[in-house]
């Protein structure tokens, strides 16, 4: 799950990062207040989870609060590369005297984490690292070593970190540390880490912007996790399939998928929208991995969930029996279609392979439930389904 | 001879009296596996009766392995407890450790995968995430169907369980030397890479499908290599040309960021290393047959 900057800099905050950090506004009236109670220069940013926001406009300057008003009224709504804007960030503004970049990340080509640091921040990392890659440092963290200050002092040497700033920035990377450690994050990045001059404090760090991804597999030790789901942006099927657990992805096309195992149902994808390219270019409508125990009620949830998208216009349920038993699945399908009743209006092409397939097949024959049609293969099955899509009257 | 798992290969079961444990403990007893214990610090000393087999539970790996001389452990530990289980099987030195278990916190297996390199990787890890590995007719440690197919001249690598056992089933007649679902997380102890090498070194080991999907760059690393020493003929196959960028797809290893880990690029650097890449399964297994033919 990737933050918004708000929210990473509230986690930021949490475990003693320093921060430059406001308040979010959902409206223009909201970020006038939030500005008045600052006092002085504010920064207005645009709260969308994708990068280059400076560029596209998303990041104002105001002087006073009518100008963060209408810095928010001209971000509010903006389009940035596909992210509508629903919130903007009013921080204070900081004297900036230089800009630094850190980070640490999972490196999962090499097995290990990774910091990387330049003192030279500011500008895109991916930019830096193809122009400059000199300014970069990439230093492996061991994972059952961590950053100590002593580790964090050599990393911010070996990245040319100014002397000034040595002990204040080393403080900060191993509070950044214990963030990512602690909140089970695949990133924790600051850029810019800005030298801010504080008058008679001497000097520090503080981090203005903040990038964080968290790994949903810890959700189960990370209660806080919850609470950071971006609930609004997430698509009404999608956050329904999550209710149910199901793993759901929802994608453009006509061509419902169900299949048990995400490499299987990735596959399946591309099988339908190869054989679409020969039934008028129809694609799948979605990712859906119903794992390995296929229930009645998981099939019934699952077909509930596809049937639920207007654009669907037949379904393909593929399924390898490994150990699921096919005659399992196929009860499934049954149960699962007298369940839906009516709602249930597509055709469904079903393939069952492997564990117990002569009973599955059967027990679909049997049933000859109208709107069922079984295939023979994964190849046979995505052109029935795609077939079955193309032919079908949109909206019918 | 297959690899990593062979006939006199001496099972233990991590997490054995758990549901998941005790049913796929039974099945792999039925495929012929030689299952010696269960490990269990709370019910050490018992013995479990599998199917009229009586197994016995250990109290720790290293107990176990001092006493039946196991050498091959399977994971059936819930996420929470996955890291203690897997740091317990490295300290023992077991050779060989296949964790199942879907859903562990990658700074988990981070964390498991830096202590085995300092201990100096005496344990080979298979997983997180993954079906296991079997190499038919002789052993199987995990959870893949023992009656898909038999043993044959096929190495088979794959990210992935189900589209494991998809091609396993398509080549069937044919039949493996061994399968190994190395799983689909970011972070996982055995890689293509080390798959390829040792089907390279196995003489019944005549071809090798590998098959990958999108996500990191483990694809492009292995065709590398194997331009570089592999021999034998490879062919692969790529899930998820259609998947969008961002978007997980199921695997918390198989997202899409910006240009890197596309199916396209891997099945490119795939091609560029003389490798015979499938649109499809079934075209891959065509592949296969035409190599073997």
């Amino acid at each position: 799950m990737d933050l918004f900057e708000y929210q990473a800099k509230q986690l930021f905050a949490a475990h003693g990062v320093p921060v430059g950090l406001g308040e979010v506004a959902d409206t223009p009236e909201q970020a006038r207040e939030i500005a008045e109670r600052i006092g002085g220069v504010v920064v207005v940013k645009a709260q969308v989870k994708t990068g280059g926001r400076g560029k596209a406009g998303g990041v104002k300057v105001a002087k006073t609060p009518d100008d963060a008003y209408a810095a928010a009224q001209a971000i509010l709504g903006m389009d940035i590369k596909g992210h509508t804007v629903h919130r903007v960030l009013v921080d204070p503004g900081a004297q900036i005297e230089e800009e630094y970049y850190f980070s640490y990340l999972l490196d999962r080509s090499n097995r290990t984490f990774l910091c990387m640091a330049s003192a030279e921040g500011g500008m895109e990392i991916e930019e830096l690292a193809v122009t400059r890659p000199e300014a970069l440092a990439r230093v492996p963290v061991d994972a059952t070593v961590g950053v100590d200050l002593a580790k964090a002092r050599e990393i911010l040497t070996q990245a040319n970190f100014p002397a000034e700033v040595l002990d204040t920035a080393a403080e900060t990377a191993v509070k950044l540390w214990e963030t990512f450690v602690e909140q089970d994050a695949t990133l924790v990045e600051i850029n810019p880490l800005a030298r801010v001059s504080t008058s008679g404090a001497g000097e520090s760090v503080l981090a203005l912007d903040g990038k964080v991804s968290l790994d949903d597999n810890a959700n189960f030790r990370q209660a806080g996790n919850a609470a950071l789901v971006d609930v609004a942006a997430a698509d009404p099927l999608e956050a329904k399939a999550k209710e149910k657990h199901l793993n759901y992805v929802k994608l453009d096309g006509e061509v419902g998928i169900i299949g048990n195992g995400a490499g299987l149902v990735m596959s399946t994808l591309d099988v339908v929208a190869y054989a679409g390219e020969k039934h008028g270019n129809v694609k799948p409508a979605n990712f859906l991995d119903i794992g390995g125990g296929a229930s009645a009620e998981v099939m019934a949830n699952g077909l509930d969930i596809i049937l639920g998208d207007q654009s669907v216009r037949s379904v393909f349920v593929n399924v390898f029996g490994g150990i699921t038993a096919c005659d399992a699945v196929a009860n499934g399908i049954v149960t699962a279609l007298s369940m839906l009743g009516d709602s249930a209006s597509k055709p469904l092409i079903v393939r069952l392979d492997g564990n117990n397939v002569e009973e599955g097949r059967r027990i679909l024959a049997e049933a000859a439930h109208p709107l069922v049609t079984l295939a023979e293969t994964m190849d046979e099955g995505a052109d029935l389904a795609a077939s079955a899509a193309h032919n079908a009257n949109p909206g019918a | 001879m297959a690899i990593f798992l062979n006939a006199e290969s001496k099972v233990i079961v991590q997490g054995m009296t758990g549901s998941e444990g005790m049913k796929h403990t039974r099945r792999m007893l039925a495929s012929g596996t030689n299952i010696v214990g269960g490990v269990n610090p709370r019910k050490a000393g018992e013995s479990v009766d599998v199917d009229g087999t009586s197994v016995p539970v250990f109290g720790s790996v290293a107990d176990a392995m001092g006493k039946t001389g196991a050498d091959v452990s399977v994971l059936f530990v819930p996420p929470a407890f996955t890291k203690d289980a897997m740091v317990e099987a490295i300290d023992a030195e077991i050779p060989l450790a296949v964790v199942i278990t879907e859903g562990v916190p990658v700074h988990d297996t981070t964390h498991a995968w830096a202590y085995n390199q300092a201990k100096g990787e005496r344990t080979r890890i298979v997983g997180p995430n993954c079906p296991g590995l079997i190499s038919p007719g002789k052993s199987n440690a995990g959870i893949i169907p023992a009656d898909i197919t038999k043993s044959g001249p096929i190495g088979l690598v794959s990210k992935s369980g189900t589209l494991t056992y998809q091609m396993m089933y398509e080549l069937r007649d044919l039949g493996f030397s061994t399968c190994v679902g190395i799983g689909g997380d970011p972070v996982i102890g055995t890689t293509h890479i080390d798959c390829l090498r040792a089907f390279q070194d196995d003489d019944e080991t005549q071809a090798i499908v590998m098959i990958g999907e999108i996500g990191g760059d483990a694809e492009e690393r292995a065709a590398a290599f194997i331009a570089e020493h592999v021999t034998k003929p490879v062919v692969g196959y790529v899930a998820g040309f259609t998947a969008p960028e961002g978007k997980t797809m199921g695997h918390a290893g198989a997202i899409v960021s910006g240009s890197s880990g596309t199916a396209q690029a891997k099945k490119e650097a795939l091609e560029a290393a003389g490798v015979r890449v499938g649109k499809t399964p079934s075209e891959t297994a065509r592949l296969m047959r035409e190599l073997l033919g």
